[in-house]
């Protein structure tokens, strides 16, 4: 299926980027929360590429379950930024290196229904997350 | 962009209709903490009805605002977060749980009076 996807370079593209899941949703007959659960969930990744790297992109791609007849929203997260060392520490709770709050990750974990990260230093992060429709 | 701050006696009143980038939302910081100074305001309704999504740099952004105000002598009491806000914020893990919060403008407007024992 096609995919869409937001450039992530200033600020204001994170608001963007947000809209643009909040769309998607909407066609997928997500439900009101699970849309703010997905739009907020693109916002800590968003910023994660705004703050870290120098860009990165968003995705997004509607996929269906086979058996379930379910329909979801795949999210992809991909930057070329410095990677992260520790995966296993990033997804503590509480643990940031910006002097955020710390949410990031394990909240984005939490928002949505699968989450995937791929990370390898000096080349870049890849986080693949999915909701489904209820 | 910059959100509106009125004033209504010793109170600030603000509700925020727009969806929130990070320099809006700084911007806000400051220009609240300004209006507060200038206007000798010791109470401040934040009205959240119109938000649809806090993340966890706008959750931060208000409750340090909550904190700063605190410290110049000002409650601040936000109101009318909405009910998907609320499941997502607890999903991010986020509690805010040293701000005062009620459910509308109505009752912040009270529970001020009752914070500043009016």
């Amino acid at each position: 299926m096609s995919q869409s996807c937001v450039t992530i370079n200033q600020e204001w593209d994170i608001v963007a980027a947000r809209h643009m899941g909040r769309e998607k949703s909407k066609e997928l007959n997500i439900g009101t929360v699970d849309q703010a659960r997905i739009a907020t969930a693109i916002s800590e990744l968003a910023r994660n590429i705004y703050l870290y790297t120098e860009s990165g992109t968003i995705c997004f791609e509607a996929i269906e379950d086979p058996h379930h007849y379910k329909k979801g929203l795949k999210i992809i997260a991909k930057d070329e930024g410095p990677g992260i060392k520790d995966i296993s520490k990033v997804m503590e709770d509480g643990f940031s290196t910006s002097g955020g709050l710390g949410a990031g990750l394990p909240g984005v974990k939490r928002l949505m229904d699968s989450f995937d990260i791929i990370s390898e230093e000096g080349k870049g992060t890849e986080v693949i997350a999915v909701k489904w429709s209820r | 962009m910059r959100i509106p701050i009125l004033k209504l006696h010793h109170y600030l009143l603000v509700s925020i209709q727009v969806d929130l980038d990070d320099q809006t939302a700084i911007q806000f910081q400051e220009d609240l903490l300004n209006k507060i100074h200038q206007s000798g305001a010791t109470g401040v309704v934040i009205d959240l009805t119109s938000v649809e999504i806090i993340d966890s740099f706008i959750a931060k952004v208000l409750g340090d605002v909550v904190s700063m105000s605190d410290l110049m002598g000002a409650k601040v009491v936000l109101t009318g977060i909405q009910p998907a806000v609320a499941m997502t914020l607890i999903d991010l893990g986020i509690h805010l749980q040293n701000v005062p919060t009620a459910l509308d403008l109505e009752q912040g407007l009270v529970k001020l009076r009752q914070e500043l024992e009016e």
